[in-house]
């Protein structure tokens, strides 16, 4: 039952995005970002749009998997659209009452919430074709270069990666304790708020015990097999620049560039 | 009396690269007061079979009828259906969460609406069938303690539902031997009291010992459906699915294939001696 979130989740399939550099597809996504906020008005979404569509199409994700990680925020979108359609000043195209949305307003709310769409998208496009694993090794590198000034990069992706590797098990573990207690007995879907919070009691206390329990023995195994920390740790997959990331990094930038070009030049 | 599984059929995660059949087509019909064997491979299904027992799982196809009654008749499980047929998970110790093992066990009972009253009566009589003491026992944190004994308060726990077909997932699986006759003891005890007992098992010789109906599952169909003669005849499929015959049953064989006069049919320790004893008393005369 609970094994049926699949938000974000790694989409096995092959493709020449799932092959890139996480380094690549990290700083290509946050590049896109950047470029996204520079768009200002009909053609320059329009590109942003057609260059998204264009990725997925790549990425070789079906549409439907996309989107089913876009349901979630679909209200945060549609609200924001509403309000930004009924509250930006400007000329009146439709009036009831004390509401009016106005051309500026209208063409507000299409900006934003095809800003949100294509934010998501995006984003969500890193975790559909990128492993944790190669994740996490990908902002540790680069987060590397701030170990300088005392950011403990190898230990923030070392958590990530734990913290990132154990939902599923924990999911599991909600899953079984769940079963368990409901074939007690147990009610979890009925009732007010308090007795709601209160069946979930024989559900947390046993998920608590096993996730403290686990830990313990994580941390002894890690340290049973010479874990110490990042010093002088080598990995057994290197990441490494291959030509397509330079291609995939340098097309990005040029979609930056005429972005922001554009945006302030035109 | 019995449980009929009709073409079940059960989908995880249908509609995402992550789908999996887990059961095609079982066709089963349990008896009420058979002790039954449910042998399999790791991820064979035996698992998931169990839990659409009591109504955890709908089937993506087929239905269950308990007593004759379809559990997934309406939105939701039959609860009458359903408490029959009580469901002890893997490592059921897991689960337990109360401040004292009388919580503990009365958890399942307080949430069957079963009078306050007649509560203690429950949990001492479920207690006493796993063989701890009320009196010793109520008062004390279920997590201080030894491992068998925590897996005994949780088996009392379904217990005190009081079902009529109990089903156990690998019961005695990380026990250490003591532990781990105990539990073959209370489990012996429950049967003979006239219920049904389904054992969850990939091992050969506790199964032997105790089943009088053996279920093979393999790759979530029903690869084999008969007594445990029957079923441990035919080991070299059993070898073929990746599973084994008890070690009694391989000891007779291998000394009938020398050319002992034994019969070669034990498939128990205590069939095993009697069938060695009968040759060694020929061999003095």
């Amino acid at each position: 039952m609970i094994k049926n979130i699949t938000i974000g989740q790694y989409y096995p399939v092959k493709s020449p995005i799932h092959d890139l550099d996480p380094r690549t597809k990290i700083t290509c996504v946050f590049l896109f970002i950047v470029a996204l906020f520079f768009a200002h008005d009909y053609f320059s979404y329009g590109l942003a749009l057609v260059a998204s569509l264009l990725m997925i199409f790549v990425s070789r994700v079906p549409m439907k998997a996309l989107l089913r990680g876009l349901k979630p925020i679909l209200i945060f979108v549609v609200i924001t659209a509403f309000l930004h359609a009924f509250l930006t000043p400007g000329v009146e195209i439709w009036r009831w009452k004390m509401l009016k949305v106005t051309q500026e307003g209208l063409n507000q709310a299409i900006f934003t919430a095809c800003r949100l769409i294509l934010l998501i998208a995006v984003s969500s496009l890193l975790t559909l074709t990128t492993t944790p694993i190669s994740l996490t090794d990908g902002m540790e590198k680069i987060l590397a270069p701030f170990k300088k000034i005392g950011l403990p990069a190898h230990e923030l992706a070392m958590m990530m990666t734990i913290a990132l590797r154990f939902i599923p098990t924990l999911l599991e573990e909600t899953d079984k304790i769940m079963k368990a207690q409901i074939s007690r007995g147990a009610d979890f879907s009925s009732g007010n708020l308090i007795k709601k919070s209160k069946a979930l009691v024989p559900l947390l206390v046993p998920l608590f015990i096993s996730a403290f329990k686990r830990a313990e023995e994580l941390a002894l195994a890690m340290e049973a097999r010479g874990y110490h920390g990042g010093e002088g740790r080598t990995r057994m997959r290197v990441l490494k620049m291959q030509p397509a990331d330079w291609v995939s990094f340098g097309l990005v930038l040029v979609f930056l560039t005429y972005m922001g070009y554009y945006r302030w030049f035109k | 009396m019995s449980i009929e599984i009709i073409n079940l059929s059960f989908i995880y995660m249908p509609g995402t690269p992550y789908e999996k059949v887990a059961l095609k087509n079982i066709n089963i019909k349990i008896k009420y007061g058979d002790f039954i064997g449910l042998i399999g491979h790791t991820g064979s299904g035996k698992s998931t079979l169990a839990q659409h027992l009591n109504g955890l799982l709908k089937p993506s196809q087929g239905s269950i009828k308990i007593d004759g009654t379809d559990l997934w008749q309406k939105k939701h499980p039959s609860r009458e259906a359903c408490r029959k047929v009580g469901l002890v998970f893997q490592y059921p110790e897991h689960q337990l969460f109360a401040e004292t093992v009388f919580e503990d066990v009365a958890f399942g009972p307080r949430n069957l609406k079963i009078p306050e009253k007649r509560i203690p009566d429950l949990v001492k009589l479920s207690l006493e069938q796993v063989g701890l003491d009320y009196e010793e026992f109520k008062d004390r944190s279920p997590f201080a303690l030894s491992g068998g004994q925590k897996r005994r308060v949780a088996i009392a726990g379904v217990l005190a539902m009081q079902p009529e077909v109990l089903v156990l997932d690998e019961p005695t699986a990380g026990l250490d031997p003591a532990g781990r006759k105990e539990i073959i003891k209370l489990i012996k005890e429950f049967y003979k009291s006239g219920k049904t007992v389904i054992w969850i098992s990939h091992n050969m010789d506790e199964i032997a010992r105790m089943a009088n109906r053996l279920i093979v599952m393999y790759r979530g169909t029903v690869f084999m459906d008969g007594s445990p003669q029957e079923v441990f005849s035919r080991e070299e499929e059993l070898k073929k699915i990746g599973l084994d015959i008890p070690a009694a049953a391989s000891l007779v064989r291998k000394l009938k294939e020398l050319g002992k006069p034994v019969p070669g049919k034990a498939i128990t320790v205590d069939e095993a001696y009697r069938e060695i004893a009968g040759w060694k008393e020929g061999k003095v005369k």
